[in-house]
């Protein structure tokens, strides 16, 4: 049993002007077994939420709790909270030049577990891993994320996802800029993740593309630092077939 | 960077003549157009001369390095005089330092591997220094014959005071790998010109690593003897607290359709380390259709570091194939670091990750199996002082 709770989150990031604050309290509780869609505008601070819970040095936060199970996330380093069972799924994946996919996926296993993984099973659940997510097995010897297609990035941090299998996923925009393609493989990787009902997904997505392969049980509306409204998935029709404007005129 | 222009074709000799260039003075035996230095001349500028201590003298000396080789068959390393080496076409000495070693070396040394061989061992020559108290004249010749297939391997270790002007003369057609490790005792110091002579077709390797020394400065100064040849000249360098290391190319492309590609990388840490990497090129009137490449990288891994970083390009023809350079020197990538982190790999672990990211590619390019195994045993034994044993601040 996890459970993922954010309580009043305000976040602000340091600008030329001094802080501004992007996070205007949040409050989320992500239980097992339940898959959230946050879904915004640009700008309405989606991303922030996302890379705050991972604890982006970039983002302060100024007020508020996060917990995993109780514990503070807040206190903990970035790798501790890796540790601790939480994942994301960034939007733009980073390059490590000279750090092979199977270095990184290794090093990452043993961080999170305590111990090497058994050298036998290992490789095969790489491979299948990656096979899974439309990456050939050629793809282990490369450098992390180094040349790949925007589209091969995405499958590489649900490919990790599989792989590593924490409490809670964040997945920030992982459907943006992907092909439909990409987008069924990426979202059955992520549907393999959750199948065994004891997993939380926080899902931060632009478009409702998505939620037709990924079914999720609340729907949140952000905007301009907040939650503006939550429902269930026919909130998320209610967008498609309406968009923003109303809650973007409403908070101005 | 490609540089393309419409000058008319040039005459097809390999050209030699002087290009003046405050760059790379004449090169002479004369020890009067070598004066001390000030420390403001061009080429001095980076160089902390009073750690070289007394390799700027004019002071003769009979010490030696302790030598250890391994010579496979028909390879033979020889004394010979200083005529001969003239004779045999060595590189005239390119600053003060390179002329007082090719005065006082006395005999000079020749490495020579016959024509047409093909060595399946590497040659390999163990240079130890077993001292600070006298400085060391080292001169040497390194002579590979037509189409033969060579490396050598140099390795400099102890304490010692050294400086030794080198040439290696590539035959035509000849395959080269040179490598020189300057693993040093933290004291020493050394200065060293190697002159890379490239034959027409031959290809030349010449991989650098410094790792050891207070102070360590090399020219490494690259020309072809006719056309086709190809240089490529690797260097991989670790500055810790206080260490000098000083790495200065040139690639003069005196012939037409040669290449030079020139990869350094270097990691600083500790208070006072300070790395100089000087990329000179320059292409001749007649070197229609040449390339070259020179890109050095430094990552500097804490506070108190210094690295320079200086590619130079001169053209005096557009009929090229390509031109270009690179040069980056940056601390950690902060963005790398947190996304190692968010899998829950901690901040050492991530640090090394990216070192040994960082120098991955280079030390697979060395192409010497077992000295890559070496380096990458350095590059973890550099790391544990300080990237992992330390927090830095965020």
């Amino acid at each position: 049993m996890s459970t993922l709770e954010i309580k009043d989150l305000h976040v602000s990031v340091s600008t030329e002007d001094g802080a501004k604050e992007i996070l205007k309290g949040v409050t989320l509780t992500i239980k097992d077994g339940e898959t959230h869609a946050i879904m915004g505008p640009n700008g309405s601070g989606k991303s922030t939420l996302a890379y705050s819970i991972a604890g982006h040095p970039k983002y302060d936060v100024t007020d508020g709790t996060v917990t995993l199970d109780g514990e503070d996330v807040l206190a903990m380093s970035v790798d501790e909270r890796a540790r601790a069972g939480l994942f994301l799924a960034m939007q733009y994946p980073v390059e490590v030049p000279g750090v092979s996919v199977a270095n990184f996926l290794r090093t990452a296993k043993t961080a999170i577990d305590g111990e090497a993984p058994k050298l036998r099973t290992w490789v095969k659940d790489v491979n299948a891993a990656m096979g899974e997510n439309g990456l050939d097995a050629s793809f282990s010897q490369r450098s992390v994320n180094e040349g790949f297609s925007g589209g091969e990035k995405k499958r590489h941090e649900i490919a990790q996802l599989n792989l590593l299998q924490p409490k809670v996923a964040v997945l920030d925009e992982t459907d943006s800029g992907l092909d439909i393609d990409a987008l069924k493989v990426v979202s059955e990787g992520v549907n393999r993740f959750s199948a065994g009902g004891d997993k939380g997904v926080l899902l931060i997505t632009h478009y409702t593309r998505i939620l037709r392969y990924i079914k999720p049980d609340f729907v949140h509306v952000f905007v301009n630092g907040r939650i503006a409204e939550q429902g269930g998935p026919e909130l998320a029709d209610q967008l498609e077939a309406e968009g923003y404007d109303k809650y973007v005129n409403a908070a101005v | 960077m490609t540089v393309i222009d419409e000058t008319p074709a040039a005459a097809r000799a390999v050209e030699t003549g002087k290009v003046s260039s405050h760059l790379h003075p004449e090169p002479s035996y004369d020890l009067a157009l070598h004066p001390v230095p000030t420390g403001r001349e061009e080429i001095w500028r980076f160089t902390p001369l009073k750690r070289l201590r007394g390799l700027l003298d004019d002071a003769p000396s009979d010490a030696h390095l302790e030598w250890t080789t391994q010579l496979p068959a028909g390879v033979t390393l020889t004394p010979i005089g200083a005529d001969e080496a003239r004779e045999l076409g060595e590189f005239l000495p390119s600053d003060r330092l390179a002329a007082l070693a090719v005065a006082h070396g006395g005999d000079v040394l020749l490495l020579d591997v016959p024509a047409d061989a093909e060595l399946t061992e590497p040659v390999r020559l163990d240079l130890r220094g077993t001292g600070l108290d006298a400085v060391v004249w080292g001169h040497l010749v390194i002579r590979v014959g037509r189409h033969a297939r060579a490396t050598v391997l140099v390795e400099h270790a102890g304490a010692a005071r050294y400086s030794h002007a080198t040439s290696v003369l590539v035959g035509d057609g000849a395959q080269l790998d040179l490598v020189t490790v300057n693993d040093w005792d933290d004291e020493s110091v050394h200065a060293g010109q190697v002159g890379i002579r490239v034959g027409r077709d031959a290809r030349v390797r010449a991989s650098e690593f410094t790792i050891g020394g207070d102070l360590v400065r090399t020219t490494t100064n690259v020309e072809y003897a006719g056309p086709g040849g190809e240089a490529e000249l690797l260097g991989l360098y670790f500055a810790d607290a206080g260490q000098h290391i000083e790495h200065r190319l040139f690639a003069d492309h005196t012939a037409p359709r040669t290449k030079s590609n020139v990869v350094y990388k270097g990691a600083l840490q500790g208070e006072g380390a300070h790395t100089v990497w000087i990329g000179n090129v320059l292409i001749r009137k007649v070197a229609e259709g040449i390339e070259t490449y020179e890109e050095n990288r430094n990552l500097v891994l804490t506070d108190g570091c210094q690295a320079d970083s200086v590619p130079n390009l001169e053209i005096e023809t557009g009929e090229i194939e390509g031109a270009g350079h690179a040069s980056a020197t940056g601390r950690f990538d902060d963005e790398q670091l947190f996304y190692l982190r968010s899998r829950g790999i901690s901040e050492p672990e991530a640090r090394r990750l990216v070192v040994h990211g960082f120098f991955d590619d280079l030390i697979r390019r060395v192409g010497v199996p077992e000295l890559e195994e070496r380096l990458l045993a350095v590059v973890e034994s550099e790391l544990e002082r300080h990237v992992l044993a330390e927090k830095p601040t965020a």
